[in-house]
């Protein structure tokens, strides 16, 4: 199910493609499928929300988007790369140069501070932004001497978001970047998020299970058992600042 | 984990094989000696005479104290075996016609024993018959006081006299060069013209007697025959050797394994304590579910010890393999006729309880900090850490170092105790390494001041008995003989207050250029026309400094007694030695000048053509080539410590990759998380590799010089312990064994990295992230 429709306001390079994309997790006596021929295609500066039920495939589709896991079947593309058949190092490479990870867990290095967590990612970029430049981004300008452990859950996200942004990347993958934050601090995490993708134009996709979170979307995406049930455009974007939860 | 268990049963295995191996070969040899001593009746006392008719045998045997007596014939003669171009000289003994020797009883390997009357029936040490493919039936001639003589080979035999075959006057032995063999009595009485007489006799004590006692009485008795002054077991030519090479092993084997053992027994212990401390979770989960405490504990202690146990019993296996397969080696330059091995209970039950000690400790301080915590604290993750700038990045270095590499020095800064224990257990790995090889430097050193800077002599050759100055021109006219230096040989008993001990007093020139005689600070040191100069050792062992004045008895001729100052001390490792001016040895014996033999230095080319000739000389009793001497040497100990330190090096090699491997995999557990972050964010796996591996190459580096450190003072403790009143060895590390030991560490750490590098392959990244750190 291609839903080819696409907001007439933006952008309709292709970024990604999917093509009956398929995930199986073989565990001897049961076969879980977590995708089941998946066709999507992401469009450049463009939001995306992806909502689904627990176990419903949204962190597999995420991953193999990034280049953090391999799928089953069926092809995925970027641009005309085929990840699919990338190699490990090609995947690693593929992650360095374009991909910008936000996980649950902020997965910071605890022994860096805020600012050397962002530039161990901008010493190896090609085009980086300066870390103190990225984390001002983030609101952060003044606590770039922190270490993880001095900074609050919110503070954390935002140095993670500040690190996946810094290189400058063509694409921002979130797994619910604010499963582990009260609302105050999710909506200024979401903000964030929100702000890289209109300031930047990084082509974004945000996990959730939160379905306010959606009003900030371009196209809100439903994933049910591994298969897309639904595709729709949101054509009265929300701040995320005037979000409540 | 299982890796990790493996890594410490390979610590545990390598600790006990050595301690129980090495301990194994001692108590086998030192058994087996006395096995072979009692049974075949090795004798306490010997005494050599020029000639004394048979009825002094009688006399002797009324020396209170002593117990049986033999009467022997030695003869020396030069024999010519096929095929061996080379000189060759042998010392014939006499065995008893009709009867086996009470005393020093033959081992018959193969063959029979001679029979009287058969004129020309020899029995050969079985060393020398190997060296020359000597068997029964062969024949070969010798030449015996000027008479060629037809042997015939009837057998292979062993004595407990020449369980080590060393000719008298040399220091080491030459199997080829050298032989011993037997011939009936009568048969070498009438080749020898000692019929009804002999020259040499054995006896044994009775129970309690004192030996110094007995060896006055027969002194006393022998002296009107030209007794050269009776010795004990002590100064008998295979047995003192027999207990110098023991006192070497006993050296490796006793303080180096324990070593060994409590290194492995203390690395055992830190690394058994950090695997409980990573299960923390898990230990938190099992009480979770409402396991006691003492039940969580006794799994930990269950585990630990079924690895530990089956690494000592598995160690226990090696080490009794080890034991026999070394102690079958020490057989080839230990001549016994079988080695007696048992394995001594308490040395397993040692080696079990340290190691068990050990582990126990560190499991159970780990557990007990482990349960102590109730249940949901342990399973929140430990306190978020506080990481800090480390102290190179405070002094303004920060600026050159990559976040990687900050990443690494802030981890090793922020857990001390760890990086601390890690670079002791690397540390004492290298260490044992350096007490496993530096005895090897040790003796490289003994033979180089031995026989580089004091004796300098190519050939050295006694007389028969003191002989006129004349002998030493004649000799120092010989063809090749670029300089001849003579010395007279007088053995003699020094007194100092209640001490006593015997040496051979040798009279030197003033400024010997060949036999020199140096300080401590390896310089030539002249002899004063006055007063005697001793090794420092012996002037240790008897109390004296130069100065103070001594008893001086001559053990032959008037057997006068003189007292005489102390002037000097000399440095000798090998042996004791008093040295006099020639002059003030001539008039301490109150007899014109004579002379025992002389030290010669030759044309090298000449070395074969010399000895043979010299040694046709009728005054001439033996030839000792200097060469000869130091090949002996190095082959005797490379027989011995070789093994010795090919083994410990091994296990210590061993012992160090166990270690290495821990922390390093331990250091991967700890950093998975981290790791996989930074794959995640693009880096590849080499670059998250430098972290890991950077951290074990950094304590690695730390590791060595301590290592080092620590070895060197360990061989010195060891030296100290091993000093004895024979011998002294001098601590000389050789670049070499530090540049060994590093190799071995280094390749220990390699080897992990590149298991762990693989490991890298296998991180799984997306489970990572699922779970919060
Ligand atoms: N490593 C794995 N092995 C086996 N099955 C897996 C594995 N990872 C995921 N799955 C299964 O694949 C399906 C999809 O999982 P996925 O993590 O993508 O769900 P999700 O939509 O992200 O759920 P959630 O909202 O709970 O995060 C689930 O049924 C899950 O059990
Ligand atoms: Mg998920």
């Amino acid at each position: 199910m291609v839903d080819s429709a696409y907001p007439s306001a933006m952008n309709s390079e292709v970024v990604f493609r999917t093509e009956h994309l398929s995930k199986i997790y073989d565990m001897g006596e049961v076969q879980v499928h977590a995708l089941r021929e998946v066709d999507l295609e992401l469009y450049r500066e463009e939001l995306v929300v992806l909502l689904g039920a627990s176990g419903s495939g949204k962190s597999t589709l995420v991953n193999i988007l990034g280049g953090l896991d391999t799928a089953t079947e069926g092809r995925v593309l970027y641009g005309d790369q085929d990840l699919t058949r990338a190699n490990d190092r090609e995947l690693t490479q593929y992650r360095r140069r374009y991909v910008g990870f936000v996980f649950q867990f902020y997965n910071l290095i605890p022994s860096l501070t805020a600012r050397e967590n962002v530039a161990i990612v901008t010493e190896i970029a090609e085009n980086p932004i300066p870390p103190e430049e990225a984390l001002d981004l983030m609101g952060l300008g003044d606590r770039l001497d922190s270490f993880p452990s001095q900074l609050s859950g919110g503070q954390q996200q935002r140095v993670a978001i500040a690190r996946a942004i810094a290189k400058q990347p063509a694409v921002l993958l979130c797994d619910e970047p604010t499963g582990a934050l009260d609302s105050e601090t999710g909506v200024v995490v979401l903000d964030a998020i929100e702000r890289v993708n209109r300031d930047l134009g990084t082509t974004t996709m945000v996990i959730t299970h939160n379905v306010v979170q959606a009003k900030i979307a371009d196209r809100v995406i439903r994933l049910s058992n591994g298969r897309i049930s639904d595709i729709t455009i949101n054509k009265s974007k929300t701040a995320a600042r005037d979000l409540t939860w | 984990m299982r890796g990790q268990l493996l890594a410490i049963v390979l610590v545990v295995v390598a600790g006990t094989a050595t301690y129980v191996g090495m301990r194994g070969v001692m108590h086998a040899l030192q058994e087996t000696q006395a096995t072979y001593y009692t049974e075949y009746q090795f004798a306490d006392g010997f005494a050599n005479v020029r000639r004394a008719p048979e009825r002094v045998a009688q006399e002797l045997r009324t020396v209170p104290g002593i117990g049986d007596v033999e009467t022997r014939v030695r003869a020396s003669a030069n024999v010519d075996i096929p095929g061996f171009d080379k000189p060759v000289t042998a010392s014939i003994q006499s065995v008893p016609d009709g009867r086996a020797p009470r005393l020093n009883q033959l081992f018959i390997r193969t063959g029979r024993m001679v029979e009287p009357g058969r004129d020309n029936e020899v029995l050969v040490n079985e060393v020398f018959a190997e060296a020359h493919g000597l068997q029964d039936g062969d024949t070969f001639t010798a030449t015996i006081r000027g008479q060629q003589q037809q042997l015939t080979v009837v057998g292979i035999a062993l004595s407990p006299e020449v369980v080590i075959q060393v000719e008298p006057g040399g220091l080491f032995p030459d199997r080829e060069r050298y032989g011993v063999l037997w011939m009936s009595r009568r048969t070498l009485a009438a080749a020898y013209d000692m019929q009804g007489a002999f020259n040499n006799v054995a006896f044994s004590l009775a129970p309690g007697a004192s030996l110094d006692d007995v060896l006055v009485q027969v002194d006393v008795i022998l002296d009107r025959f030209g007794g050269t002054g009776a010795i004990g077991r002590a100064d008998q030519p295979s047995h003192s050797l027999l207990e110098f090479e023991f006192e070497q092993l006993r050296g490796t084997s006793t303080v180096l394994p324990l070593v060994f053992l409590l290194v492995s027994a203390f690395l055992i212990n830190i690394v058994v304590a950090r695997l409980v401390n990573l299960q923390r979770k898990q230990i938190a989960m099992l009480k979770a579910f409402g396991y006691s405490d003492y039940a969580v504990g006794a799994h930990y202690i269950r585990l630990v010890l079924g690895v530990v146990t089956a690494g000592t019993a598995l160690g226990t296996a090696a080490g009794v393999w080890i034991g026999q397969a070394m102690g079958q080696l020490y057989l080839d330059f230990f001549r016994f006729p079988v080695l007696t091995y048992t394995l001594e209970w308490p040395v397993v039950a040692t080696a079990f309880v340290l190691t068990t000690g050990a582990s126990l400790i560190g499991v159970t301080g780990a557990v007990v900090r482990a349960v102590r915590l109730p249940p949901a604290e342990a399973m929140r993750p430990a306190a978020p850490p506080t990481y800090k700038p480390t102290l190179l990045e405070r002094i303004g270095l920060q600026r050159f170092f990559d976040q990687p590499t900050r990443m690494i020095l802030r981890n090793l800064e922020r857990q001390p105790i760890k990086s601390t224990l890690t670079v002791i257990g690397m540390a004492s790995a290298c260490a044992i390494l350096v007490l496993g090889l530096f005895f090897t430097d040790a003796v490289d050193y003994l033979v180089e001041v031995q026989f580089e800077i004091i004796q300098r002599e190519d050939l050295t050759v006694t007389f028969t008995e003191p002989t006129a100055s004349r002998a030493l021109y004649e000799i120092a006219s010989l063809q090749g003989v670029t300089y001849a230096e003579p010395f007279r040989a007088v053995p003699v008993r020094l007194h100092y207050e209640h001490r006593t001990q015997d040496v051979s007093l040798e009279g030197i020139l003033p400024t010997p250029y060949l036999r020199r005689v140096v300080d401590t600070a390896l310089q030539p040191i002249p002899i004063p026309r006055e007063g005697i100069v001793l090794s420092d050792r012996l002037a240790r062992t008897l109390h004296v400094a130069p100065g103070d004045r001594i008893r001086v008895e001559v053990l032959e001729g008037a057997r006068r007694t003189h007292v005489v100052p102390v002037v000097g001390r000399a440095e000798q490792f090998i042996g004791v030695g008093a040295y006099m001016d020639f002059e003030a040895l001539y008039r301490l014996l109150g007899e014109g000048p004579s002379l025992s033999g002389a030290f010669l230095m030759i044309e090298k080319e000449a070395v074969d053509t010399l000895q043979e000739t010299i040694l046709d000389r009728p005054q001439v009793a033996g030839v000792i080539s200097q060469d000869r001497a130091v090949e002996g040497f190095e082959e005797a100990s490379a027989e011995n410590l070789l093994v010795f330190t090919f083994i410990l090096s091994l296990f210590a090699g061993v012992i160090a990759f166990g270690v290495i491997y821990n922390s390093a995999r331990i250091t991967l557990s700890e950093r998975d998380r981290e790791l996989a972050s930074l794959r995640v964010l693009g880096f590849t796996q080499g670059e998250i590799s430098y972290i890991l591996i950077g951290e074990i190459a950094l304590l690695t580096l730390v590791a060595l010089p301590l290592g080092f450190a620590l070895g060197a003072l360990g061989a010195a403790g060891v030296l100290a312990l091993l000093e004895t009143d024979l011998y002294q060895i001098p601590l000389a590390l050789s670049r070499a064994t530090f540049a060994t030991a590093a190799t071995v560490v280094l390749i220990s750490a390699i080897v992990s990295a590149v298991i762990l590098r693989r490991k890298l392959h296998t991180l799984d990244l997306i489970a990572v992230l699922k779970t919060r750190e």
